[in-house]
């Protein structure tokens, strides 16, 4: 039996849990990173518009500060967030970037002068001050008021997590990679640490830690189109709900991001619409103006996505073979801008389809459809990035629902949110693990070794006729058909009844190769129950609940419900045998907000049923402000919602022109 | 689609070196795979087609399917690529010959181990800023110029995908040497205002036969780089540094 000890655990090598590996080393702790690949590789490499960070040094982006961000991240969220790690999160978020530059992140910098730019269609020139040369530059986003996306070209997710990755081996952290968890070691609601899955020869490890942290990304491959890598399958998230303990909230809050490639689901940047380009119709029209004159293409991503879907459904896609699309034109911003900045898309464009989108008119523009993006669900946790019902488990990143994004993630805000809460809630997990002692008996390990090891073997003694490529081919068809952009009572039904009998149909299969090694249809066997659940956690959680926020839109109740659902939606597993999740609901508190729900700006108006609270709040907020008036704004922000910050992230951030106002 | 024209539902032959290492039965074979052609159909749909479809033991490492994680280098009828952006199409005879990467520790059938030599190397040229300097992150960030920002980013658009190593006679010949992605390394840290280190510093790194010394400019990792680095540049570069020191 193989156990390997270590005092802090991180379960995923992407930039949420190798900025937990610094933080934990910084305060000279063991650290051990397990990734299914080698950590460079991890999805956040694949990040590639940029970060956002209110420093405000461009001219567009004057005036930027973490009040307008946070701002920007509420109501992209639909309300559904937690408004206090909102807070947390911007205010930490400018020295997050710092520290990035500090590493040699080679952030893209301004020249001051004159500068060409494309805003709504149309050739315009800024003037950056000299005060702001060489500073860190930023690109516009959907969703936000300022230029606030810093940037590297179209590559940004790859050089932050290179400068990350490198500095964790400067600290010495261990990388243990081709090493997948498949189940959590626990006891008494506490974990002990994970059980692992050699993928080169197929053994079983016991790794055991003070502290075991999961960041291990979203499941967007549980759908059949998704921008995601092949990795991003949620099994770190999985095997926090199969301890029965562990909770997950928001998993029907699912993000789909309006441009793909066609057929291949390669993303292509928000970058491409933030730096001016347009979307176009069958006959060539940009028909965004229409539906959200004053976001247009850069409204929030769910906006545009429905309302892409909707143009298509008024008959306005072109038709192909791979089914009907819009068009994404960047021609219109240059060849050197595009060369320069969005060399990625331009690569991946002429790679996979043989579209030069530098190349003028019509020849150049893109086929795009929305798909799958970003897990805004996850494992839930306390603002310390703790699970709220497991003690010593711990989360951060996209696997985590600690709740930044609530039911909708805004553009340049995940990659932000990987490194903060790598610093915020590896900070925080670092006390704990510094703090806790290991009060187990090696006999539980074993047991759960044990378990997992006859769980291997039951899965090659299966002697059924089904095919578990099939079975999991099947859950990324339903997954897309019916718990897609647009949902309704019926086919979310019919999607959570095929749902439970494909998680029953996994234990009908035949393995070829009856081999414990390195065996990649055992993989499957293992793995597809594994989603199937977590499927059945977003197709119960959309049908069950019944209004549109954000992401999660209802055909059937089409209006934003504040009265009745201004909740989280929880899901646990509570018996290993069920083959349905159990929902409860958490609260979200009107009272203690920073800013009550309202219209956010984009989107359908009038489409909300307003709580009675929210009224009382917002007039309560009204009457601070102006009993404050003579306040400077972080005394004004500290009266309407208190929020903790660990180290010296609460400090001010300074900016140019207006010092650290 | 409008801008491409597929051949379109032609059969092609894909070839695969097939072996395990660590299970003593297995026997290194290659094993072909008939399949329907579609329309831009890349390796990665058609390794995922044969995964699926025809042979569920078969192995191979995508990750981002789109050119960006390094992850599927692999031998594409003799030459170094990346699987995902190869296009079956390219191929005019419909056969292709896949084989696992060399110089890296094989796995099984097209899966390799890289992870554990790219870490190695980015300890040994200490891939990182080095700098004495506290840095304050509350206060505005150290000034940089833009072109030279650019130029760092160009040379940090590695994505340690191998390719350069396969394509290396020195790496054949000697396992230690740290290749192009190893000297493209070191040079993009002694270009960036960030880090301190002298020249003295980095021969220290690479001031030997493992290092700069050992390439032999035979240009193999340019020629063959999907990211398109300046690699022969850049190491002309660090040479010219190191023998002045």
């Amino acid at each position: 039996m193989k156990i390997i000890y270590t005092d802090a655990l991180i379960v995923g090598g992407g930039l949420a849990g190798l900025r937990t590996a610094i933080a934990t080393k910084n305060k000279g702790l063991d650290t051990i990173v397990l990734s299914m690949v080698p950590v460079k590789r991890s999805h956040s490499a694949a990040a590639q518009g940029g970060m956002q960070s209110s420093l405000g040094n461009s001219i567009m982006g004057s005036g930027d500060n973490e009040d307008v961000h946070f701002e920007d991240t509420v109501k992209g969220s639909d309300w559904g967030c937690d408004q206090e790690v909102a807070r947390m999160f911007v205010t930490t978020a400018p020295k997050a970037i710092r520290e990035l530059a500090s590493w040699g992140v080679p952030w893209s910098r301004i020249s001051a002068g004159d500068r060409e730019v494309v805003m709504n269609g149309e050739k315009t020139t800024i003037k950056e001050s000299k005060d702001s040369h060489g500073l860190i530059n930023a690109r516009d986003f959907g969703g936000t008021k300022k230029w606030r996306t810093c940037f590297t070209a179209d590559a940004t997710g790859h050089t932050m997590l290179y400068a990350v990755a490198n500095e964790a081996l400067k600290r010495k952290v261990i990388i243990h990679d081709k090493k997948e968890v498949i189940s959590i070691i626990h006891e008494n609601n506490r974990c002990f640490g994970v059980i692992v899955r050699d993928l080169i020869d197929g053994e079983l490890i016991a790794y055991v830690a003070k502290g075991t942290m999961i960041a291990t990304g979203g499941y967007g491959r549980i759908y059949k189109q998704s921008t995601n890598a092949t990795i991003c399958k949620g099994i770190g998230i999985a095997v926090a709900l199969e301890t029965g303990i562990a909770s997950l909230g928001n998993m029907e809050a699912v993000q789909f991001h309006p441009t793909p490639i066609v057929p291949s689901g390669i993303l292509l940047t928000e970058g491409c619409r933030g730096d001016g380009g347009i979307l176009r119709d069958k006959d060539g029209y940009r028909f965004m103006p229409d539906y959200e004159p004053e976001k247009k293409e850069l409204a929030s991503r769910d906006v545009v996505s429905r309302r892409m879907i909707e143009h298509i459904r008024a008959g306005k896609g072109v038709s192909s073979v791979y089914g009907d699309h819009l068009w994404l034109d960047i021609s219109l911003l240059g060849r050197e801008h595009i060369e320069k900045n969005l060399r990625d898309v331009q690569d991946i464009s002429k790679t996979f389809n043989g579209i030069d989108p530098a190349d003028e008119g019509e020849k150049g523009w893109m086929p795009v459809l929305p798909m799958q993006h970003y897990s805004m669900g996850g494992i839930r946790t306390k603002q310390n990035g703790e699970s709220t019902t497991m003690k010593g488990l711990f989360c951060a990143g996209e696997a985590s629902c600690w709740d930044l994004h609530g039911f909708n993630r805004l553009g340049g805000n995940s990659v932000s949110e990987a490194v903060v809460s790598g610093m915020i809630v590896g900070e925080y997990f670092s006390d704990f693990c510094n703090d806790a002692h290991l009060d187990m008996n090696t006999l539980t390990i074993e047991n759960f070794l044990k378990q997992q090891s006859d769980y291997l073997d039951e899965i090659l003694s299966y002697d059924g006729d089904k095919n578990i490529f099939d079975i999991k081919d099947e859950m990324r068809n339903i997954m897309q058909d019916d718990v897609g952009i647009f949902r309704n009572h019926d086919g979310l039904t019919r999607a959570v009844t095929r749902l439970e009998e494909l998680l029953k149909d996994t234990k009908k299969i035949n393995i070829a190769t009856k081999f414990r090694g390195n065996n990649p249809e055992l993989n499957e066997a293992y793995r597809v129950p594994k989603m199937i659940k977590l499927a059945l956690c977003v197709a119960k959680g959309a049908l069950e609940r019944t209004e549109s926020r954000g992401a999660h839109y209802r055909e059937d109740f089409v209006k934003r419900d504040d009265a009745n659902w201004l909740k989280r939606t929880i899901t646990t597993w509570s018996n290993p045998n069920d083959t349905m999740p159990t929902i409860t609901y958490e609260d979200i508190d009107i009272s203690v907000m920073e800013i009550a729900p309202a219209f956010r700006g984009y989107g359908i108006k009038g489409s909300l049923i307003e709580n009675p609270s929210s009224l009382i709040r917002e007039e309560k907020i009204k009457e601070i402000k102006e009993k404050m008036k003579n306040s400077d704004r972080f005394e004004i922000q500290d009266t309407l919602m208190k929020f903790e910050l660990p180290l010296n992230y609460k400090d001010k951030n300074q900016r140019v022109g207006v010092d650290y106002d | 689609m409008t801008s491409r024209d597929f051949t379109e539902g032609r059969e092609i032959t894909i070839t695969i070196f097939k072996y395990n290492p660590n299970d003593k039965n297995s026997k290194p074979i290659y094993q072909d795979y008939k399949l329907i052609e579609t329309p831009g159909m890349t390796l990665y749909i058609a390794l995922t087609k044969i995964a699926s479809t025809m042979d569920h033991d078969v192995s191979f490492d995508f990750v981002c399917r789109a050119g960006i994680c390094g992850s599927c280098s692999m031998v594409v009828n003799g030459k170094p690529r990346l699987a995902c952006k190869t296009l079956t199409s390219e191929f005019k005879d419909g056969k292709i010959t896949l084989l696992p990467l060399p110089t890296f520790k094989h796995i099984k059938d097209l899966s390799i181990d890289t992870g554990n030599w790219m870490n190695a190397m980015s300890v040994k040229v200490e891939s990182w800023i080095v700098n004495k300097e506290q840095t304050d992150i509350s206060k505005l960030e150290k000034v940089v110029e833009p072109k030279i920002a650019d130029d760092v980013f160009e040379l940090d658009r590695c994505i340690e995908c191998g390719i350069c190593l396969a394509s290396c006679s020195t790496k054949i010949i000697n396992d230690d040497f740290i290749g192009a992605v190893g000297l493209n390394r070191t040079a993009r840290f002694a270009i960036d205002p960030h880090d301190e280190r002298s020249d003295e510093d980095f021969y220290e790194l690479i001031g030997d036969d493992d290092g700069v010394f050992g390439c032999m400019s035979l240009m193999g990792c340019e020629d063959h780089c999907p990211k398109k680095l300046p690699l022969q540049t850049k190491i002309a570069y660090m040479r010219r540094k190191m023998v002045k020191v």
